[in-house]
């Protein structure tokens, strides 16, 4: 934090005008001077605060996380920390529950991701024609990404409730037996990914919109006169049209689903909810870290599992990129 | 920046710039590590509190009382539902320094590792006057190696078994307490027996016999004097026989579907409470005012309070006062006189909260008191001679409250349908994890 601000003052420094500098009188050598510490400097001046920030509340977490990660430290005494290398990491490679953990965040990411996508696809397509009443449906369409993770996932707890719950109610009056939603594996990564699609949906449906009413509408009359259906021109004209943003929401989902947390701690609800479910059915990496680091106070392993999470992220990265760059040499 | 003024406002729109990260970066460090804590303030004083669960203090009114006596006092407390959500928040608090309340609860399964680990955030109580009322094995919880005291008891857990009247009439087994005693007298298995008969006969529903096998398997466990560690503290639980014939029990009884499968102190336990889905549960004494306030008015009188086949302790509390507080002596002197024998018979009378003081159990109005949410059950008799038989030494150990939440999870995986030999070794592997 401190450093980021000594470099905006060297920065300032270096600027300093060259000793031969021209000018008689030192009042305008001092302006002169000033000017250019002003021109050079500034600019750092400006963005430091953003850079102290940064520095203080990511930097400096990350690195310190790290140190963190190659001891044995306990929440209770974090001030008696042991070294152990890196058998923190060959610990959790070799854990069980990482991968169910790894897998688990896949798969709810995935029943997540996909249906979500799909359906705001469908329903930015949908908002987009002429209607009445227009402004309502788009408003109304935001207001779940406007609720809160906590309020969300707490409503839809209920209504997956195993005795008292509404939807197992739903389930009876039509003769289906009642579920146990929270205990088993799948029913429970299911529910859990309604609440993520519920929040979502509308959110990315926006951005579809957005991108498509920038589709000029000369397209479309191109295609009618060429005589393509509505489904022709939805496949041909509006999805090319909007290509980038589904990439980018793609990327903004995807990374949504690796931090998944706050819905499957709410869904299990306490201890449960800790660690993913009594046998761990859905526990996602983040659970993972949590109940390594607040339910087990194992500091030096929480850490690790962050870290963990931070380098599959850079590998699923650098494999996206080498895939892409490998894909665009083909002719 | 062609005129002055636009250089001029610009060089000091950098200058704020600057000052201003510094000042983010220097806010950041200069917390005084009681932003939470109380304070004196306009000749008031202000004592903060952080409890879980039902302590009773703030529900028996026994803090505006305070608060009436003490003109000049203020108390707020804030109460956590769950116990291991609090611990996680009071063990963040410790370790950082800082949002830490004067007053904090600490539970049983927690007293070893505070005493061990925090000794030096806690005041000292070993010289408070007027302190010495308590049960000799209570205190005893709660002192480091070298004597310091780091709280004062609250309540301690004597056993019983509450169950439902009219659904034990359903079934066609007694009502009146002493016979529904006699049921189970001796033997944890004979309980279990009972709940065999009861799924067998009762006509009425879908009605459970017990909540959740694990608090039979606490009630087990903390019958004897070492649970999960030996006095050296070693981790003992794997070659303790007695906490294998506790899961086995529990297990039969989860295996034989005697159990709603409910999880005990979490949200789907207070719904199933309210609408009666099960017949019984093994109930230590704080427990009383958990099921009257969740079970609801519309439930008042079909409860009733037989007596545990065998004595245990499960849980009671502390409460301890942080060295950093600002207003220790003041706060010292609050928890000193919320937990005197006068308070504690209060507590029990109107919540059922089991006194930890030994004075206080000597008192007739303690041992005369019956609980009329529960059919007038005599409730200072019935956990009066529980309270005789828990035994006097208790081994505790320094993860002990996080062992017991790990196998009341194991049994969860049982009742599910889980082989009990595949969720003890799920257990055993997540309690080495949990130690270290």
């Amino acid at each position: 934090m401190a450093t980021s601000t000594t470099n905006a003052l060297a920065g300032e420094e270096r600027a300093g005008p060259p000793a031969n500098s021209p000018g008689g009188k030192t009042g305008r050598k001092r302006s002169a001077l000033l000017h250019r510490i002003d021109l050079k400097g500034a600019p750092y001046a400006f963005v430091a605060p953003f850079f102290v920030v940064f520095a203080a509340f990511s930097f400096y977490p990350l690195i310190y996380t790290a140190w963190i990660s190659l001891h044995h430290v306990e929440l209770a005494t974090l001030d008696s920390m042991q070294w152990v290398g890196f058998d923190n990491y060959v610990d959790l490679f070799k854990d069980s529950r990482f991968w169910n953990a790894l897998e688990n965040t896949i798969t709810i990411g995935v029943i997540s991701t996909v249906p979500q996508l799909l359906m705001a696809l469908g329903m930015a397509h949908l908002l987009n024609y002429r209607m009445r009443a227009s402004l309502f449906f788009r408003v109304a369409s935001l207001v779940p990404y406007a609720t809160s993770v906590g309020a969300a996932a707490l409503v839809f707890t209920m209504l997956f409730e195993r005795d008292f719950g509404m939807i197992n109610w739903v389930l009876g009056s039509v003769g289906i037996d009642p579920l146990d939603w929270e205990a088993n594996k799948w029913p429970a990564q299911a529910a859990i990914s309604s609440i993520v699609i519920w929040r979502w949906t509308g959110y990315n449906a926006l951005l579809y919109l957005a991108a498509m009413q920038a589709i000029p509408a000369e397209r479309y009359e191109a295609a009618s006169i060429d005589g393509a259906s509505r489904w022709k021109q939805f496949t041909h004209v509006t999805v090319p049209g909007i290509r980038s943003t589904i990439v980018f929401t793609i990327v903004l989902s995807t990374i949504g689903a690796t931090q998944l947390f706050g819905e499957p701690l709410i869904f299990g609800q306490g201890p449960n909810g800790v660690t993913g479910g009594a046998d761990n059915q859905y526990q996602t990496l983040g659970l993972l870290l949590y109940e390594e680091g607040w339910k087990n106070y194992q500091m030096g392993r929480a850490a690790t599992v962050a870290w963990a999470m931070f380098l599959l992220l850079i590998v699923v990265f650098v494999a996206q990129r080498l895939i892409s760059r490998l894909r665009s040499r083909k002719p | 920046m062609s005129s002055p003024g636009s250089f001029g406002s610009r060089r000091l729109a950098s200058a704020l710039a600057a000052v201003g990260a510094l000042a983010l970066v220097a806010g950041c460090g200069s917390s005084d590590g009681s932003a939470t804590g109380g304070g004196k303030k306009d000749g008031k004083t202000v004592i903060t509190m952080g409890m879980f669960g039902v302590m009773g203090f703030k529900e028996s009114g026994l803090l505006e009382k305070y608060e009436k006596e003490n003109p000049g006092v203020e108390i707020k407390a804030e109460i956590a539902g769950d116990e291991q959500t609090y611990y996680t928040a009071l063990q963040t608090h410790l370790a950082a320094g800082n949002g830490l309340k004067d007053i904090q609860g600490i539970e049983i399964g927690r007293a070893k590792e505070i005493t061990e680990t925090q000794a030096d955030k806690f005041a000292d109580f070993s010289k408070t006057p007027g302190t010495d009322h308590f049960l000799p094995w209570k205190q005893s919880q709660i002192t480091t190696k070298d004597g310091k005291v780091l709280g004062l008891g609250t309540d301690a857990g004597p056993m019983a078994v509450c169950y439902r009247k009219d659904y034990f009439a359903k079934a066609g087994l007694p009502t009146d307490r002493e016979q529904v005693s006699k049921l189970w007298a001796g033997d944890w298995k004979k309980y279990v027996e009972v709940g065999r008969t009861f799924k067998k006969d009762f006509k009425g529903g879908k009605v459970s016999y017990m909540d959740s096998v694990s608090g039979l398997f606490n009630a087990m466990v903390y019958g004897y004097p070492q649970q999960y560690y030996n006095e050296n503290g070693d981790l003992i639980y794997d070659k303790n026989p007695v906490v294998k014939q506790a899961w086995n029990l529990a297990a039969d009884a989860a295996d034989a579907g005697l159990s709603a499968k409910l999880r005990q102190f979490q949200p789907g336990w207070d719904p199933g409470l309210a609408n009666g889905t099960f017949a019984t549960a093994v109930c230590p004494a704080w427990m009383l005012s958990h099921i009257s306030e969740k079970a609801g008015d519309k439930n008042k009188g079909k409860w009733d309070v037989a007596r545990a086949p065998k004595g245990a302790n499960w849980g009671g509390s502390f409460l301890g006062v942080t060295e950093k507080s600002p207003v220790k002596a003041e706060a010292q002197k609050l928890v000193a006189w919320l937990t005197a024998p006068e308070q504690q018979a209060y507590i029990f009378k109107k919540l059922g909260n089991f006194p930890s003081s030994k004075q206080a159990l000597e008192r007739a109005d303690v041992k005369n008191v019956t609980s009329p949410y529960f059919s007038n059950a005599p409730i200072g008799q019935i956990f009066g001679a529980a309270a005789q038989e828990i035994p006097d030494k208790q081994v505790l150990g320094r993860k002990d409250g996080t062992i017991k939440d790990t196998f009341t999870q194991g049994l969860a995986l049982v009742e599910q349908g889980q082989s009990r030999d595949k969720a003890w070794k799920t257990t055993a592997g997540r309690i080495d994890k949990a130690v270290g």
